[in-house]
């Protein structure tokens, strides 16, 4: 069997996780490849239905950042 | 080729050709020209051809008419100081060094080690005073003001990183945190995270004689005990001072500079040099921590811009864009642009593969690949494909939308597409940077990336931006130092302002001073001031007025207010607000004030030698802190240091027969004012140290009284027969409480009004539109307060200057018919924006909205929608990612 790959879904807030996000890559910090980010303009934007649909549609995990 | 890593202090290297640190702006790469052997290689293998390797120093000729100089400090470089082990041994570091070491993107990054064998070090000191308060060895006898504070920052930090539990020492004379708010943060190291504060001027830094690593201090105690202490680490904290090349600088400009080499500025005049028409700001203008210098920055632009407001905007040019097309009717054309960033991308992400990929997704009629898409070329480039391919979305999948996003959205309006038809893939920053070693599966997540895009750019509408007109008048609430220039600043800029005091009359609490420390007449410049403020044509004054009620939004504020003894109500629009309101000094409950005539407040004791001189005195007692740095009141009030000692010389220089005893906790000499400490020495005033835990007494006597106090240097308790005590009371802010619920402006504990960030934005406040100078801020000394007034009017005019406000069109909607005034949005938003309307149903005011949409998501009628980031928006990437999974 091929090794596990998770599926994650990420929702970062724009003002602070995102911007984390992209601090990372300018310092070329390397991790999975993973996470799949989507932004948000807070992560209280972050709808309960979001995170339910993911999991539905068979993400492996959900990463809510803010 | 490599160099030393300057930022990081040397600490690590670096490539001859590098970023100066992460956060730089721009960032982008330079050639460090004495690292660089010369041999052209770079320019051949830059893609972009932004390399000109023969590229010379050009001179330019700029017409201007003010100049503002922030050339800022160096730290002072302790190598010379031989006593400190510095430059011989590893685990002598100086502050800037340490922060490397805690910093993330530091050479450590961001484990806290010792460089001598990159180990986490158990015991540090930090020994302060380095190139400061020593006119001996290093000839700056000036206070760097900063030291203080960021010692103790770094030894909270220290003990954060740390794994185990660290002993943090400071050595320190005084301690110096008199910012706003700073002496809760020094009780905080102190009483509950253990940071240990020990008053003692280390002699010498002495390496231990075996091969560890550590260090011994050797001090005398205040109560004259030796002791030998050893420590892993040791940290000097470094002064401030003025380099050469701004002494040249100041030199070819004509500037007059002080005799440590600030320049020279006035207490009224703050951030004018010695030649009109040039400004300073930051610590060329004295040692000074970020909030002020922030503060003088903005004080500094708005004393620039008041000689040539007439000129404002006749050098602006607009661009003029196409009418916006209809795109609602029309089929979906997305086009897909793919950049390579150079090798950014490229290098990693097969970007030929996702362009192909881009081209068979749904909706989409054109995919291409771009060398840099930012660049004017590809702009061009990409303008000419958008009208050809009459393409209605477009989705560029390049860097981050945080920095790249504006460019290509002017790019769709130069093109007539609205500009909210457009989203990001971001392959660089959270793709190929961070899965460098991963081609593959970068790839396949840049796909993936660019099929969320595209999904949701084909859920996109346009979105309408609101202009709202901003109305030029403003508002200036309190007549002091603060108010008054406040209102000049805006008024010598060209806008109305309304200036509304309480008071029959202007001046506040400065009607009660009379000379500064400097000597400057404060009577004279204040009665300068109030007949500058009563003649402007522009300022309207109102005062014995109070403000009733307030209403609006940046830029359209309503303001309803009583004036006069008759009430007579009146209604003022304006686009802004300052706030000026000020404060008092605190009347003692302590040490008999109010029960023996010889006890007076400093202000009280400065008025007395005013009328009447200091021959009548033999004997002056001091107490410090009075009502400051107490339980009640945690803060310091940062003058009273200063009045002190203003006092104490004016009595030795008159009467120098006479004796000053001033009991101290902490002698707070902040910057240049660590002078006029060292003249009170040299006069003979005398100075003792006092602690919370024994306080001074003071006991009545027939003609005067008596204060009993501890000389923790002589071990003894003293007594001293005086005939003037006075009190050294802090500052209190003016009670605004009706005014603070009027305005719905938060306040701190005790009572001064909160700006919206302590550091980056001093004189704003949360509520946009609304500003806060003076000693409604915190206590100040009048050239501070000055230059604050100073920056509210800068930054006020930052928005009045605008002929209208361009709205962000991401702001929260509510749909009416759906709303069932449940108030959940209400209590959910952070900015308490949404209210119930006239029709009973929420409303959201597109102009206060933050676009956060925590109501969106709150609201269980599904009544509110947050545009740009609707439901389906954000479902549509998760289905798109998705897709292929189940």
């Amino acid at each position: 069997m091929a090794e596990f790959e998770p599926k994650i879904v990420a929702f970062l807030c724009n003002w602070c996780a995102y911007a984390g996000a992209d601090l990372a890559g300018v310092s070329r910090l390397q991790y999975p490849s993973n996470l799949r980010p989507v932004r948000v303009m807070c992560s209280g934007r972050v709808d309960p239905v979001f995170i339910i649909e993911a999991f539905e549609n068979g993400a492996d995990g959900v990463l809510v950042s803010g | 080729m490599t160099a030393v890593d300057v930022y990081n202090k040397g600490l690590q290297d670096r490539k001859a050709a590098y970023i100066d640190y992460p956060q730089a702006i721009p960032l982008s790469f330079t050639i460090d020209q004495e690292a660089c052997i010369g041999c052209g290689l770079c320019e051949k293998m830059c893609l972009a051809g932004a390399i000109t390797y023969e590229d010379q120093e050009r001179s330019t000729d700029l017409d201007v008419g003010s100049i503002v100089l922030c050339p800022g400090s160096q730290e002072f470089d302790p190598k010379d100081l031989d006593y400190l082990s510095y430059g011989t041994h590893p685990n002598v570091v100086t502050s800037a060094e340490f922060e490397r070491i805690l910093s993330a993107s530091g050479p450590y990054f961001g484990n806290l080690t010792r460089p001598f064998d990159r180990q986490e070090p158990k015991k540090v000191a930090w020994l302060q005073c380095v190139g400061s308060r020593d006119l001996n060895r290093t000839g700056n006898g000036y206070c760097s003001s900063v030291c203080c504070m960021y010692a103790v920052k770094e030894a909270m930090i220290a003990k954060e990183h740390a794994h185990s539990d660290m002993d943090c020492a400071i050595f320190n004379m005084d301690v110096r945190t008199f910012g706003k708010d700073f002496e809760k943060y020094y009780n905080r190291a102190k009483d509950q995270e253990g940071v240990r504060f020990i008053k003692a001027r280390i002699h010498s830094v002495i390496p231990v004689a075996d091969d560890s690593g550590d260090l011994a201090l050797r001090y005398f105690t205040e109560s004259g005990e030796l002791k030998e202490e050893i420590f892993d680490m040791v940290v000097l904290s470094v002064g401030l001072q003025i380099q050469e090349s701004t002494i040249d600088l100041a030199h070819k400009l004509g500037l007059e500079l002080n005799h440590y080499n600030f320049a020279k500025t006035g207490t009224f005049s703050p951030v004018e040099t010695s030649r009109p028409g040039i400004y300073a700001s930051g610590v060329f203008q004295g040692p000074k921590d970020i909030p002020e210098s922030v503060v003088e920055a903005s004080a500094a632009a708005c004393a620039a811009g008041a000689p040539l407001a007439a000129a404002r905007h006749t050098c602006t040019q607009s661009v003029e864009l196409p009418e916006e097309q209809d795109v609602s009717d029309e089929e979906l054309r997305i086009g897909v642009f793919v950049c390579n960033c150079g090798i950014n991308i490229g290098g990693v992400v097969n970007t030929k593969e996702v362009t192909e990929y881009a081209e068979s997704l749904p909706g989409v009629a054109y995919a291409g690949i771009n060398l840099f898409t930012c660049s004017e070329d590809a702009q061009n480039n990409m303008k000419e494909i958008i009208k050809d391919q009459k393409l209605n979305r477009v989705v560029v999948a390049s860097c981050s939308p945080k920095t790249h996003e504006p460019i290509f959205m002017d790019t769709l309006e130069a093109c007539g597409l609205n500009k909210y038809l457009f989203e990001m893939a971001n392959i660089r920053n959270q793709d190929s940077w961070v899965h460098a070693g991963n081609p593959e599966a970068a790839t396949q997540k840049a796909k993936e990336l660019v099929h969320m895009a595209v999904s949701r750019s084909a859920t996109l509408s346009p979105l309408h931006e609101k202009q709202i007109p901003v109305n030029e008048r403003s508002l200036v609430v309190g007549g002091g130092v603060a108010g008054m220039t406040a209102a000049l600043g805006l008024a010598d800029q060209g806008y109305e302002c309304v200036l509304v005091e309480k008071e029959a009359g202007l001046g506040g609490l400065a009607n009660k001073l009379h000379k500064t420390i400097d000597g400057t007449d404060v009577q004279a410049a204040l009665q300068d001031l109030i007949l500058r403020v009563e003649e402007h044509p522009k300022v309207q004054l109102l005062t014995q007025t109070i403000i009733t009620d307030f209403r609006g939004f940046k830029g359209n504020f309503t303001t309803e207010v009583l004036v006069g003894p008759e009430m007579t109500s009146r209604k003022i629009e304006h686009g802004v607000i300052i706030l000026a309101t000020g404060a008092n000094e605190y009347q003692p409950r302590e040490f008999l004030y109010g029960q023996n005539d010889r006890v007076l407040t400093q202000m009280e004791l400065t008025k007395q030698l005013e009328a009447r001189g200091a021959k009548d005195i033999n004997n002056a007692v001091m107490i410090q802190c009075v009502g400051s740095r107490n339980e009640e009141h945690p803060n310091c009030s940062r003058i009273c240091c200063q009045s002190a000692v203003k006092n104490a010389i004016h009595i030795k220089e008159e009467n120098p027969e006479a004796n000053v005893y001033i009991l101290y906790r902490d002698i707070r000499m902040y910057g240049l004012l660590e002078d006029y400490y060292t003249r009170a020495r040299s006069l003979g005033v005398l100075f003792f140290r006092y602690s919370l835990d024994d306080m001074p007494v003071v006991n009545e006597m027939e003609n005067g009284v008596s204060v009993e106090f501890n000389d923790p240097v002589l071990g003894r308790r003293l007594s001293v027969d005086c005939d003037c005590l006075a009190l050294s009371a802090g500052m209190r802010a003016t009670n605004t409480d009706d005014l603070a619920s009027v305005l719905k402006a938060p306040r701190s504990d005790d009572g001064h009004f909160l700006e919206a960030h302590v550091k980056l934005r001093p004189v704003e406040m949360s509520t946009e539109g609304m500003y806060v100078c003076g000693t409604a801020h915190s206590p100040r000394l009048l050239n501070e307060t000055t230059a604050q007034a100073k920056a509210a009017a800068s930054r006020a005019t930052a928005l009045l200057s605008q002929p209208y406000l361009t709205l962000s069109a991401v702001t929260a909607e509510v749909d009416p018919d759906k709303c069932a005034s449940c108030l959940i949005c209400v209590r959910s938003c952070p900015h308490s924006v949404p209210r119930i309307n006239q029709d009973g149903v929420s409303e959201i005011d597109a102009a206060l909205c933050h676009g956060c949409g925590i109501c969106a998501s709150e609201c269980p009628a599904k009544a509110i929608k947050l545009n740009w980031y609707e439901d389906t928006q954000i479902m549509s990437k998760i289905d798109a990612l998705l897709e292929e999974v189940v």
